[in-house]
């Protein structure tokens, strides 16, 4: 079940073209096209109902397109497989909502989201060598959770959970990064130490964040996408697209 | 590696399986502290009960799969065991028929169906203690968690799915013996069911079975797999898009489960010397998850102690007060889940601590 990583000689890691998911008629996505280049940061913002989560939903095989295609790299289409392969091809996903193993210490968890095998037979005799500890104790300094090692993540603030699971999505070592209003109920201090740890992440990885934070976004973004009913409405820096006025409209009404 | 709960309950089990053997065997009968072959029997059910409360905290406890079928499988692996003591009666039944057994006979049927061949043999009717119960396990449970049946419509298709072979069984066309069941059971590989040292001995068997059921489990639930299989009770979708196969996860566990419920079925019957279709009654499988909601789920050790508390409370208050046992079981169920959420383990300090890997 294991599939090949990505080729993508193109430069491009994602390419998602002419998108269509209805639900009962409603097109919760209408014809969305959207590349992602290997190695960018890219902001995708819109009203409510314009279609992100959907998109998300898609990528990471969750809900089926009724329309269009969706290629990984130039290899993989990501309408062919389920939602664990597509995690383990390398895609790497943040939920809206902190998901995090609530019963399970800070290390457990980053443990289990180890990139590898995950199959029940290995994971009945699976034993963590000296050079998997390592990369769990460099991403828990990543994230800055070092001294919650043997903590439960249940009990961590809001915050840290948010940071936990961006490290178990690096632990996955994906090649692409889907972020879900990752500053959502954050204080200050805690968006500032977001946005550094999203920003040090592009490059290495590809890294799409979905959020309604404009300060935020213009603290990260090099790109932004502007959805809205469901397809790309603009598309370019953070100021070009705060003075489109087609966005203007979108966001403040008529 | 062993912690201290693990550690005080195999010593517990260690000390009972050398203590009533001797009790029963070596002490006269005419002393105090002599145990009674029934007792000895009695205790050697609890055993088995405390196996088949193991086997639903797994699922349950760990992976959140509220089964309320369980005893399907404790029953199953109790049939498999059953039609091998039958098989040993032999010309010594009623109708004195060196090859059928006494139902058939009564039945008017002329040849032994093909389902019963091969259970002469005590290997394979072991075999099918095993496979039985865990090819059903298998079948539904790959239906079920495919099909992403989860929470509350599952728990309905486990009772469905004990209900359904229950009415299956009572059909005496079915060739189990209907609602009579099994019974009148004369020896086990050789050894007289009826002598007290036999019944030392299915006791000795059952609580080596509960012990190695619990260090199994216990493996299980502190490998990676385990945690990956609390995962998935606690955050099902998150496990997915880590790339976990959370139907493969789920699946193992049940099966698993569903073979040493089945395990603990086959200890029973030669115990309480009998198997009928009343074991697959829907109450019976509600029953075991009250024992480990009532013993703390999520620890094994709790599940056992539930078990066995409840066991004997009933033991002594069907005796007692019979009309009583159903009002207390509520009452006892009720009080434990409202004050005692953990249930009783969740009174010892730090019982729920978990070994730091």
């Amino acid at each position: 079940m294991n599939i090949a990583g990505p080729q993508a000689s193109h430069g491009l890691i994602l390419y998602i073209e002419d998108i269509t998911v209805s639900f009962d008629g409603f097109k919760a996505l209408n014809s969305l096209t959207l590349y992602i280049e290997t190695g960018e940061l890219r902001c995708i913002i819109g009203p409510n109902g314009a279609g992100k989560t959907t998109m998300m939903d898609v990528i990471t095989g969750k809900t089926r397109p009724d329309y269009g295609s969706a290629w990984f790299g130039q290899s993989i289409d990501l309408l062919a497989h389920t939602e664990p392969e597509i995690a383990q091809a390398g895609i790497g996903r943040k939920f809206q909502k902190p998901t995090v193993f609530v019963q399970h210490t800070v290390f457990e968890n980053l443990e289990l989201s180890m990139a590898g095998n995950k199959s029940v037979w290995r994971g009945l005799f699976a034993r963590l060598s000296p050079a998997e500890r390592d990369r769990i104790d460099e991403v828990m300094e990543t994230i800055g959770l070092s001294e919650c090692r043997h903590v439960l993540a249940g009990t961590l603030s809001h915050g840290q959970k948010q940071w936990l699971e961006i490290g178990m999505l690096l632990m996955q070592a994906p090649r692409l990064l889907l972020v879900d209003e990752p500053v959502a109920g954050m204080t200050p201090q805690e968006t500032e130490r977001t946005a550094e740890l999203l920003s040090s992440l592009a490059g290495a990885h590809s890294v799409i964040v979905i959020e309604h934070d404009m300060e935020f976004v213009r603290s990260i973004a090099e790109k932004v996408t502007v959805l809205h009913e469901g397809r790309v409405l603009a598309e370019g820096s953070i100021d070009q697209v705060q003075s489109d006025p087609r966005v203007v409209e979108v966001y403040l009404g008529e | 590696m062993v912690d201290r709960p693990a550690l005080i309950l195999l010593t517990a089990l260690t000390a009972c399986g050398l203590l009533v053997p001797m009790l029963s065997l070596v002490v006269p009968e005419s002393s105090a502290l002599h145990v009674t072959t029934y007792t000895v029997a009695l205790l050697g059910k609890y055993m088995t009960y405390a196996l088949l409360a193991l086997a639903v905290d797994l699922v349950w406890g760990y992976c959140g799969i509220l089964s309320l079928g369980h005893s399907a499988f404790f029953a199953l692996g109790g049939y498999a065991m059953g039609m091998y003591l039958m098989r040993q009666i032999g010309a010594r039944g009623v109708y004195g028929n060196p090859l059928l057994p006494d139902f058939m006979v009564f039945l008017n049927w002329k040849a032994l169906p093909w389902y019963w061949y091969g259970f002469d043999m005590f290997w394979f009717a072991a075999l099918m203690v095993l496979v039985v119960p865990g090819l059903l396990a298998w079948v539904f449970g790959w239906l079920a968690f495919r099909s992403r049946v989860t929470g509350v419509y599952l728990s309905i298709i486990t009772q469905a799915l004990t209900y359904a072979l229950m009415l299956a069984f009572f059909r005496n066309d079915m060739g189990f013996g209907g609602n009579n069941g099994f019974t009148d059971f004369k020896d086990l590989l050789g050894f007289d069911l009826h002598a007290s040292a036999t019944r030392v001995g299915l006791f000795v068997i059952s609580t080596a079975a509960l012990a190695g059921g619990y260090l199994l489990c216990r493996y299980v639930v502190t490998s990676r797999a385990g945690r990956v299989i609390e995962a998935v009770r606690d955050a099902e979708s998150r496990a997915r898009f880590l790339g976990y196969r959370v139907d493969s996860y789920k699946l193992w566990v049940f099966v698993f489960s569903a073979v040493l419920a089945g395990i603990a079925g086959a200890l029973y019957v030669p115990q309480v010397g009998i198997i009928n279709p009343g074991e697959f009654a829907p109450l019976n499988s509600i029953e075991v998850v009250i024992w480990v909601a009532i013993g703390g789920r999520g620890t094994l050790y709790g599940a056992l102690a539930g078990a066995l508390v409840v066991n004997y409370a009933k033991t002594y208050l069907t005796g007692a007060l019979p009309e009583m046992w159903l009002y207390a079981l509520g009452a006892l169920f009720v009080l434990v889940t409202v004050f005692l959420p953990k249930g009783i383990v969740g009174l010892l300090p730090r019982a729920r601590e978990r070994p730091v890997s």
